[in-house]
């Protein structure tokens, strides 16, 4: 394999209770089917904290509106960071409807 | 899913049913259903307490070959988890950890990182970030 692969990305939060309990429990078991490194943050300059720890994740609150930091490093790294990216754009694949059970 | 590696299972164990059972849905409606799961509460006679005989049938109904975490709730929760682990013994008992974390929060964590693979040591590890120093 070549030289350590690594992708980065934003995505805008958009889910009205931002990254609360299911999205987050969401959000980390998508990032934990990926072999590489995946670190997310609320701000470019970090704190970054790992992707696949749902306590760190919930932890960041992220509400409606954040620009979510996304960034990979190793195998997969691009499908990785593509899969979560998606995952934050479909609103967590939950409607309206599930919003305010979040 | 990993089908060479069992995922951990999660035991719930409260002095009331209902808290059980709502843990155990929080689980189920939030981290689905990948994760061996089970839940106890009450006593015998219906009042409010633990049993250690429920508690060795929740871990049988929960067990994995990863092993299994148990979230307790108050005292009497945890010493009949400890000796529900007695009885159940050597070897098994190794594989069974109880958790120091919050019931609710610490299931749903521990569930989370079960439903990745993650070994019985990085799943109580999980639930018990949650812990005040």
């Amino acid at each position: 394999m070549a030289a350590n692969p690594a992708a980065a990305t934003q995505v805008e939060i958009t889910h009205s209770v931002g990254l609360h309990a299911r999205p987050s429990v969401k959000f980390t078991k998508l990032a934990k089917t990926f072999p590489c490194e995946i670190m997310v943050a609320i701000s470019g300059d970090g704190p970054w904290v790992d992707a696949k720890g749902i306590v760190k994740i919930m932890a960041l609150k992220a509400p409606a509106g954040t620009l979510l930091h996304i960034r990979a490093t190793g195998e997969q790294a691009d499908d990785a960071v593509n899969a979560l990216k998606s995952l934050v754009e479909r609103d967590f694949d939950e409607g309206a409807g599930n919003a305010a059970a979040s | 899913m990993n089908a060479s590696k069992a995922n951990v299972g999660i035991v719930i164990v409260s002095h009331s049913p209902l808290v059980a059972q709502g843990a155990a849905d929080m689980v189920r409606q939030m981290v689905g259903d990948e994760v061996p799961l089970a839940w106890c509460g009450g006593d015998p006679a219906g009042g409010l307490g633990t049993s250690v005989e429920a508690i060795v049938g929740a871990i049988e109904q929960a067990w994995s070959p990863s092993g299994v975490a148990v979230l307790v709730d108050l005292g009497g929760a945890e010493t009949n988890s400890e000796m529900a682990i007695e009885m159940i013994g050597e070897p098994r008992m190794d594989r069974i950890r109880i958790c120091n974390a919050p019931i609710v929060e610490g299931a749903v964590m521990a569930a989370t990182e079960a439903s990745g693979g993650s070994s019985l040591e990085e799943v109580v590890a999980t639930a018990e970030e949650l812990s005040p120093l």
